[in-house]
C-alpha cells in the first residue's frame, strides 16, 4: 500500500520525462503580460510544461543582462525576447537553434514578409520565431484636440508645424513627449525616415556613411526635430512614455510621436480608434516609408529531447494564425504574418498592415534604428547620445549632425 | 594529558583562521577575483560576453576620447566636491548643536539619523517627485498662491546636477553628525575644562580643541562619503534617469550602459577600472596613514 502511494507520488512528479518551454523576457507591463498570455495557453493545452521567466524594465535592458549571466553560467532559456542585431549578435556566437523543419512544413517562407524574414531567418535558418510586427514611425492624434482648433489631421511636415501655434492659441500642447534618451531616438528615426526618405534613411542608418550623416538632409532632419522641440511642454525632462500618452488620451496634449505600442495605453483609457484618438503614420516627405520592429522569441540551443521538443510546440504556438491575432491585440501590434485574415483587429492595425504590404514590396520598409535593427547597440547608443543632446540643449542643428557622425564614427 | 592539552592548543590556533577561511576564500574570489577579472577585461575587445583577443591601452584611449567619459567626470567631480563639502559640514552642524545637552536629543537623533534607513532609490524616487514642477513644490507653492515661484532644476540640463546634490546630501547628513557626535562624546570632558578655567571662549574652544580632536571622525566621514560618490549609481538613475540628455552621467552610469547596455564591454571594464583607481587614490594614503598610526 504505501510502496504503492509512493510510486504514485513519484509518477506524479512533473519535473522529468514531460516536455517544457523556459520563456525569458521582459513583457510585463498589461497588455504584454495579456499578449503572451494567448502564446502560453496554446503551449499549455499542447501538453508542454511553460516556465516564466520575466525580467522586468521596459527596453529589455535588464532581462540582456540576465541573460548575459545566464549564457556565462552555460545555463540558457530555451526561448528568449530579442531585438534586431542582439538575434545576429547571439546566432554569430553559435549559441542559436533553429526550427527549419517546422517552418519548412508549415511553409513560413510564404506566410512572412521580407523585412520579418530579416530578422528572424539568420543565414537561411530560423533561429527566431516571430510574434508581431510594430510601427514606430506613428503620430496618437488626440480627436478633441483636433476638433478645438478645426484642423484636419497633417499630412506634410509644414502642415504639422503650422498647427503647433495654434494648438497653443487653444491651451493644448501640440506634442506630447517623454523626454528620455530612448523616446528621442524613436522621435529621431521617425523624422529622418520622414524628411529625408528610405534612401537617405537607409544609406545614413544602414550603412552608416559618414558623407550622409553629415550630410544637407541630416541637417533637416534635426532642423525638424528642434521644430518638435518647440511642440513640446516645459516639463518634458524623464517623463516616461506612457504618462505622455495620457496627456493625449485626456486632451490635455494634441498628439505623441510613438510606436504602435502606445495603441495599448489608449486602449486601456478606454478610448476607440476613429472615435477617440486618431493613428497616423509620420509625414513623409519624400516618398511612402514605414519603420518596423520585429518581435520574436529567438531559440537558444537545446541538447535533451524534451526540451527541442518544447521549442518545436512554442514555434508552432507562436506561428499559429488565433494566437498571432489574439497576441497582436492585446499587444497593439500587427501580425508577423501576412496571409491571415485581419477583420477582428482595429482599424489602426488594419491600416498599419496595409502599409506593411505595400512598402515591403516598393522596398521602402526600414528596419528600425532605435530599436538596434539597423545597427548594433554601441552604435544605436552612441547616436542617442547625440540626438539626446541635441534635444536637451540650443545646438544647432549643423551641429547635431556633426556631433552624430563623430559618436557614430567612434562607436564603430 | 599532555596530548590533549596540545590538541586543545592547536585547535585554538586554528579555529579562528578555519572559521574565518570560507569567507576570506570567497572575498578572495568574488571581490579581488573579479577585480583582477574587470582589469584583464579592460585590456580585451570584448563586446557582448568576455573574449581574450589583446588590444592594449586601445579601451582606455577610446574611453577618454568619448564625449560622456569626459560629462561623467566632470559630473562626479562638481558632485563628489559638493556632496562631502555640504555633508560634513551640516553633519558636524547638527552634531554640535546636538551636544549642547539639549532636551528631547533622544528624539531628535533618529529624526536626522532616519533618512540613512531608505535606500537611494526611494529617497531618489522621493525627491523625483517633490522637484518636479507638475506635480511636486512649485506646483504647491502656485497652489497656495505664489504663482511667481519657479523651480526648475531637475528638469534643467545645467541645475539637475546640484538636485542629486540635495537628495543625496537629505540622505547622508545625518549619518555623518551620527559619526561627528560620537567623536564629540568621545572627548575627555576634563581638557575643555581646564581650558575654560582657562578663559577660552566657547567659539575658540571648538576652532582650537574640538574639532581638531574630531580628526579621526573627519577622516571617516571623508572616506564613507567619498566612496559613496563614486559609487553613486541608484540615486541618479531614480531621481534623473541620466537626464535631461545625459547631463547627469556618472561613471557608475556611463559603466553599467557601456558594459551591459551597449555590447561594449572592454571599454566598461577601463572605465570600471579608472573608478577602482580614484577610490583606491583616496582610500590608499588613508589606510597607510591608519596602519602608521598603529605601530
Amino acid at each position: 500500500m504505501r510502496a504503492m502511494s509512493i510510486t504514485a507520488l513519484l509518477l506524479a512528479t512533473p519535473a522529468f520525462a514531460e516536455p517544457s518551454v523556459e520563456v525569458m523576457h521582459f513583457w510585463t507591463s498589461g497588455g504584454e503580460a495579456a499578449a503572451l498570455g494567448a502564446v502560453r495557453d496554446k503551449v499549455v493545452a499542447e501538453g508542454v510544461t511553460w516556465t516564466d521567466a520575466p525580467v522586468a524594465g521596459g527596453g529589455g535592458d535588464q532581462a540582456k543582462t540576465a541573460l548575459q549571466a545566464r549564457i556565462a553560467s552555460g545555463n540558457p532559456p530555451a526561448a528568449m525576447l530579442m531585438l534586431g542585431q542582439t538575434i545576429t549578435d547571439w546566432a554569430a556566437e553559435g549559441m542559436l537553434g533553429n526550427v527549419d523543419a517546422l517552418a519548412e512544413a508549415q511553409g513560413w517562407d510564404a506566410a512572412l514578409p521580407q523585412a520579418v524574414k530579416d530578422w528572424t531567418k539568420i543565414d537561411g535558418h530560423y533561429v527566431s520565431v516571430p510574434t508581431s510586427v510594430h510601427r514606430t514611425d506613428m503620430i496618437w492624434a488626440s480627436k478633441a484636440a483636433f476638433d478645438k482648433i478645426g484642423a484636419a489631421h497633417p499630412t506634410t511636415w509644414e502642415e504639422l508645424n503650422a498647427l503647433a501655434p495654434k494648438f497653443l492659441e487653444a491651451g493644448i500642447v501640440p506634442l506630447a513627449h517623454g523626454g528620455q534618451a530612448w523616446q528621442e531616438a524613436y522621435m529621431f528615426e521617425a523624422v529622418a525616415l520622414g524628411v529625408g526618405g528610405a534612401d537617405f534613411y537607409k544609406k545614413a542608418l544602414i550603412d552608416l556613411d559618414d558623407a550622409t550623416l553629415r550630410g544637407p538632409e541630416m541637417v533637416a532632419v534635426f532642423a525638424q526635430m528642434a521644430a518638435l522641440r518647440g511642440m513640446v511642454d516645459a516639463n518634458f525632462p524623464g517623463r516616461d512614455w506612457n504618462l505622455a500618452s495620457a496627456m493625449v488620451t485626456n486632451g490635455e496634449a494634441a498628439m505623441q510621436i510613438m510606436g504602435d505600442w502606445a495603441k495599448g495605453e489608449f486602449t486601456n483609457a478606454g478610448k476607440k480608434p476613429g472615435d477617440d484618438y486618431a493613428c497616423i503614420p509620420v509625414p513623409k516627405a519624400k516618398g511612402d516609408g514605414f519603420v518596423y520592429l520585429v518581435n520574436s522569441l529567438s531559440l537558444f540551443t537545446q541538447t535533451e529531447a524534451d526540451l527541442i521538443k518544447g521549442q518545436e510546440v512554442l514555434a508552432s504556438a507562436i506561428m499559429d494564425p488565433a494566437v498571432q491575432i489574439a497576441f497582436n491585440q492585446a499587444k497593439g501590434a500587427i501580425p508577423a504574418r501576412t496571409d491571415i485574415d485581419l477583420s477582428a483587429m482595429d482599424t489602426c492595425a488594419q491600416a498599419t498592415s496595409t502599409a506593411l504590404a505595400s512598402n515591403d514590396t516598393a522596398g521602402t520598409a526600414v528596419p528600425t534604428f532605435a530599436g538596434t535593427h539597423a545597427a548594433n547597440a554601441a552604435v544605436v547608443g552612441a547616436a542617442t547620445d547625440a540626438i539626446t543632446a541635441f534635444f536637451n540643449s540650443d545646438q544647432t542643428p549643423e551641429e547635431a549632425a556633426t556631433a552624430l557622425a563623430d559618436a557614430i564614427a567612434a562607436a564603430r | 594529558m599532555a596530548t590533549k592539552a596540545d590538541f586543545r592548543t592547536t585547535l585554538q590556533d586554528w579555529l579562528p583562521k578555519l572559521v574565518l577561511a570560507p569567507s576570506f576564500a570567497v572575498t578572495l574570489l568574488f571581490v579581488y577575483g573579479f577585480i583582477l577579472f574587470t582589469v584583464v577585461l579592460s585590456f580585451t575587445g570584448s563586446k557582448m560576453l568576455p573574449k581574450f583577443t589583446w588590444v592594449g591601452f586601445e579601451n582606455y584611449e577610446k574611453l577618454f576620447a568619448l564625449p560622456a567619459w569626459s560629462t561623467a567626470i566632470v559630473n562626479i567631480a562638481i558632485f563628489a566636491t559638493l556632496y562631502i563639502t555640504i555633508c560634513t559640514l551640516i553633519g558636524l552642524m547638527l552634531a554640535i548643536f546636538l551636544d549642547q545637552k539639549i532636551r528631547g536629543e533622544g528624539v531628535l537623533r533618529p529624526i536626522y539619523l532616519y533618512p540613512m534607513a531608505l535606500s537611494f532609490i526611494v529617497t531618489g524616487t522621493a525627491w523625483k517627485w517633490f522637484l518636479d514642477p507638475g506635480i511636486g513644490l512649485e506646483r504647491i507653492m502656485h497652489q497656495w498662491g505664489w504663482e511667481s515661484f519657479s523651480f526648475t532644476w531637475i528638469k534643467d540640463g545645467e541645475m539637475a546636477l546640484y538636485t542629486i546634490v540635495i537628495a543625496a546630501v537629505w540622505q547622508t547628513s545625518g549619518f555623518v553628525m551620527a559619526m561627528f557626535l560620537a567623536g564629540l562624546r568621545g572627548i575627555d570632558n576634563e581638557i575643555l575644562k581646564a581650558a575654560q578655567i582657562d578663559g577660552a571662549s566657547n567659539w575658540q574652544l571648538y576652532r582650537r580643541i574640538v574639532i581638531p580632536l574630531l580628526r579621526p571622525a573627519f577622516l571617516s566621514a571623508f572616506v564613507i562619503l567619498s566612496h559613496l560618490a563614486i559609487k553613486s549609481y541608484d540615486l541618479v538613475i531614480a531621481l534623473t534617469g541620466g537626464g535631461p540628455g545625459r547631463a547627469t552621467e556618472m561613471p557608475a552610469t556611463f559603466m553599467y550602459s557601456y558594459t551591459f547596455t551597449r555590447n561594449q564591454m572592454g571599454i566598461g571594464a577601463s572605465s570600471a577600472v579608472i573608478m577602482l583607481m580614484t577610490i583606491a587614490a583616496i582610500m590608499v594614503p588613508y589606510l597607510y596613514a591608519e596602519l602608521k598610526e598603529k605601530k
